[in-house]
């Protein structure tokens, strides 16, 4: 127990007729003291949050009827994703063909060989042209009032450029499926991205796969 | 037969050190915690790689929970004056007949998660109790509902000030309740979020934990 030391004990002895003072214990009982300290930590560490909140930057294009301002996507380097239900992403590159033959079944786990194997092709793809020149000047000296810090390798900032990731949540598709694949987007290092509605076409594929 | 003595030992322990380290580590929580600001809904939001913080700044939130109700609030650093304006604003523009009362309500309360016909109900009841209230949530459509003119509103009366505009969702909260609300930003001319998200760590072997671990050097 915690104790401080007393003194002597009985090394010097005292005269006679000299009353002994009455030695009081110092030891306090310490377990009412340690409950409450643990009960304590308990409750803080129950209550405690420790992973503070983050956000994550989304910008989204102005809604434009007018057809020249719209971007255009190469055809080349499109890759639309389709989120349905029950996490199941569904993707063809370019355009959707008539037959649907390149109207395929991914999952979260799979998708992102996908972009990666796609970003590849679109690599492999590239012409330089006058439109990379700046891309490469942009990157080499970064944007510091936006916190982007100039790219060591800049040149081969441009090499992606074509390649354009369309993103068409279905109505089935929850708000952590969007987050994660706006994440996929951030951690494949994809520039473009748009996020779009679904066409009638892409519904009624969905509806069909989710069929059988 | 002599008996053989057994010394008696004391089984008092020295507590010391141990009392010692239970306050050191309740000192560490005391000091680690951050109460969660009570909020009136239960929202569990996704994760992603991003590593910025929340700017602690004026700003206009959106929370949705899994259900798809959604709520709005109105975060001034310390001016309440500009969130008794907006209610003030909106009182007349829509014939919500509130009292002064109702009124300095508002602006205690931390979000709002009704429609304007449900407003009146809502402000007549005392902070504390108005988690007694099922709130159905602000109206939100394709065209952006009521959420639309929350928006508009609270924009006016920010004007000129910096202005942070986040949104807050519930993992299992379908998409067109984000679309309704991104729609009813949209309107107003906002094309910039800040999505409300917890950290999650970066896969290894990606493209962005190289870019990560080159800006590290």
């Amino acid at each position: 127990m915690a104790s401080i030391d007393e003194g002597g004990g009985d090394s010097h002895k005292k005269g006679p007729g000299v009353k002994k003072a009455k030695k009081l214990s110092t030891r306090v009982d310490m377990t009412p003291m340690v409950d409450l300290g643990f009960l304590l930590i308990t409750f803080f560490i129950f209550t405690t949050t420790m992973s503070s909140p983050t956000t994550m930057d989304l910008f989204m294009p102005k809604d434009t009827d007018k057809d020249e301002e719209q971007n255009k996507a190469k055809e080349s380097g499109a890759l639309t994703l389709l989120l349905g239900k029950n996490d199941v992403i569904y993707y063809y590159e370019g355009q959707l063909k008539e037959d649907a033959s390149n109207f395929l079944t991914s999952s979260f786990g799979k998708i992102r060989q996908v972009i990666i194997d796609k970003k590849k092709a679109v690599i492999a793809a590239h012409v330089h042209d006058e439109g990379c020149k700046k891309i490469q000047e942009k990157a080499r000296l970064g944007d510091p009032t936006r916190g982007i810090k100039p790219d060591p390798n800049w040149q081969k900032a441009c090499l992606d450029k074509d390649l354009v990731v369309v993103i068409k949540p279905d109505d089935e598709a929850t708000y952590k499926n969007t987050i994660d694949i706006l994440d996929e987007m951030a951690i494949n290092d994809v520039k473009r991205y748009a996020m779009v509605d679904l066409f009638p076409v892409e519904k009624e594929l969905i509806k069909k796969t989710e069929g059988n | 037969m002599p008996s053989v003595k057994i010394p008696k030992k004391s089984t008092a322990v020295d507590m010391t050190p141990f009392v010692d380290v239970a306050f050191l580590i309740l000192t560490f929580f005391i000091m680690a915690t951050k109460f969660k600001p009570a909020e009136p809904v239960e929202v569990t939001t996704p994760n992603s790689v991003s590593t910025k913080d929340i700017p602690e700044s004026d700003a206009l939130q959106v929370t949705f929970d899994k259900e798809g109700r959604v709520f709005f609030h109105i975060k001034p650093e310390k001016d309440i004056s500009i969130k008794l304006n907006v209610i003030k604003n909106l009182n007349t523009t829509r014939n919500l007949g509130l009292t002064d009362a109702e009124m300095m309500n508002f602006v205690k309360t931390e979000a709002i998660g009704v429609p304007y016909s449900g407003l009146k109900q809502l402000l007549s009841l005392p902070v504390e109790n108005q988690g007694s209230l099922r709130q159905p949530g602000i109206p939100v459509d394709s065209t952006g509902g009521e959420l639309l003119f929350w928006i508009r509103d609270a924009t006016s009366a920010f004007a000129g000030k910096s202005l942070k505009y986040y949104i807050k969702g519930d993992n299992n909260a379908k998409y067109p309740t984000f679309k309704g609300v991104l729609n009813a930003f949209k309107k107003n001319d906002i094309l910039k979020f800040n999505l409300i998200t917890m950290l999650e760590d970066v896969p290894s072997g990606t493209e962005l934990s190289a870019i990560r671990g080159r800006d590290k050097k």
